[in-house]
């Protein structure tokens, strides 16, 4: 048997078929510490986040609802938010996208993109709220409603990012 | 999305556990996480070892990505000034008149100053830097303001020593990595900078908004003494900010005190110095008249 060519019906390899969301999601949790940007306030969108959401959102069983915590975790580590804040936030995301999932039914685009958006507006605001428990809750929340607008518009974007993402995934050698 | 074929793990009672251990460890996961979220804001040190771990893994990239692109900064101001260009124009223009007369008035009295500071032989020994380096990167993605410093351990940074750019404060730094140190710029909302008004000396705390401006609170609440163009300059109480450090300028007057507008934006700045913390033993270290260090009284012979 030829060993060098692909063989036909051959599935992905398992360890891509994990990696590949893992790896992206934790790219993009680290990757604005890695730009030469100084922010004077929250300009980017959660990025570790977005794919998050979306990769729940796009597969919902492929991961186990704990996985927000290693992945919030490697998130605080890069945010400079106190740690322990998206562990929590991001887990009860995909306790509430595991719900949503069974309580709607036919989940269409327009479906995901209104859970994606909820969710990161409650998350961010909640998070700023963690991160400044003694400033008043108003200006808090006002610093973070651009960067929540920014991400909601950027949803099916980053679901298409993801989807490009899952194709690599799940190419047969 | 189709709906998946069935979450539910049917009749298998290992499939069935394997499910409820998931959200059993989520639940508490969450909670232990929030709690600890919570905690780490009382005592913004735990997990310092960590996270230096993680900035320097990051720093080498936002190095490399540093010198490839430059600096790509102040996005929001770039808006901001291209929208506002016409007013901001004329306003410059009529300060910059303004300026000019002020800078002639000025020099005659720096050449005083000078003759007078040569009389009273003052060292000006406060403002020697630690070290110097620049800023490579800060969260952007939070509502945190910490900027990552390109030096660290290796050339005596610590925490709590103070940040100053060419213009004026940037911030302190919070912690100090082998190589890299993370600075909490003046403009996060829990950094409080003790100032005063350089014409009078009017003492005030200057506290960010989270948004690249600061609020200034006079500590006498009675009336509201602010006006445009008061320059601010830290005032050294409180022990980790040397004084006359230019902070900022008030921009418009609010209902409980001024908004002000930092002299040094970290988002333009390029290289900026580490200073030693203002405290008392760093102060007699100078030379400096600073206050007297409390007389240990010596011990009392013991009673027989």
């Amino acid at each position: 048997m030829n060993r060098k060519g692909p063989r036909l019906g051959e599935p992905a390899s398992l360890w891509r078929m994990r990696i590949v969301p893992v790896a992206t999601v934790m790219a993009a949790s680290a990757l604005p510490l890695m730009l030469p940007l100084i922010a004077n306030s929250p300009v980017l969108p959660p990025l570790g986040l977005l794919f998050f959401l979306c990769w729940q959102l796009l597969r919902a069983e492929m991961w186990p609802v704990w996985v927000g915590l290693p992945l919030g975790l490697w998130d605080d580590l890069f945010s400079g938010a106190p740690v322990g804040t998206a562990m929590g936030l991001w887990t009860l995301a995909s306790i509430a996208i595991a719900y949503s999932s069974q309580r709607i039914y036919w989940r269409g685009f327009f479906h995901d993109w209104a859970i994606a958006a909820l969710l990161i507006a409650v998350i961010q605001a909640l998070a700023a709220l963690i991160v400044h428990p003694q400033a008043a809750a108003g200006r808090v929340l006002g610093l973070v409603v651009p960067q929540i607008i920014i991400s909601a518009l950027l949803v099916p974007l980053f679901m298409r990012l993801t989807g490009k993402f899952d194709n690599f995934r799940l190419k047969r050698r | 999305m189709v709906r998946p074929a069935n979450r539910r793990p049917g009749q298998s009672r290992k499939a069935q556990y394997s499910l409820f251990v998931a959200y059993v460890i989520a639940v508490t996961g969450a909670v232990a996480g929030l709690l600890l979220a919570l905690l780490s804001v009382v005592d913004p040190i735990g997990f310092a070892q960590l996270r230096v771990a993680s900035q320097e893994i990051a720093a080498p990239i936002a190095r490399a990505s540093r010198s490839v692109i430059g600096s790509i900064s102040g996005i929001d101001d770039n808006v901001g000034a291209y929208v506002s260009a016409g007013t901001q124009n004329r306003r410059l223009r009529k300060e910059l008149a303004d300026t000019r007369r002020q800078l002639v008035a000025t020099s005659s009295l720096q050449e005083e100053n000078r003759q007078l500071k040569a009389l009273l032989k003052l060292q000006e020994t406060d403002k020697t830097a630690l070290a110097n380096g620049y800023l490579l990167t800060s969260t952007s993605t939070s509502s945190k303001r910490i900027a990552l410093l390109s030096i660290g351990r290796n050339l005596g940074v610590a925490a709590g020593q103070p940040v100053i750019g060419a213009d004026g404060l940037i911030g302190r730094v919070l912690g100090a990595g082998p190589s890299v140190s993370q600075v909490l710029l003046m403009t996060d909302v829990d950094n409080i900078v003790p100032v005063r008004r350089a014409r009078d000396g009017l003492p005030a705390l200057a506290s960010g908004r989270g948004n690249g401006d600061l609020d200034i609170r006079t500590l006498n609440i009675a009336n509201n003494p602010f006006k445009p163009g008061d320059i601010l300059v830290t005032s050294g109480t409180g022990g980790i900010y040397p004084p006359n450090i230019p902070v900022a300028i008030v921009v418009r007057r609010q209902d409980d005190g001024a908004l002000a507008r930092p002299l040094a934006d970290p988002a333009k700045v390029d290289a900026v110095s580490v200073l030693r913390p203002y405290t008392p033993d760093n102060i007699e270290l100078q030379g400096l008249p600073g206050p007297a260090a409390p007389s240990v009284p010596s011990p009392a012979p013991a009673a027989p």
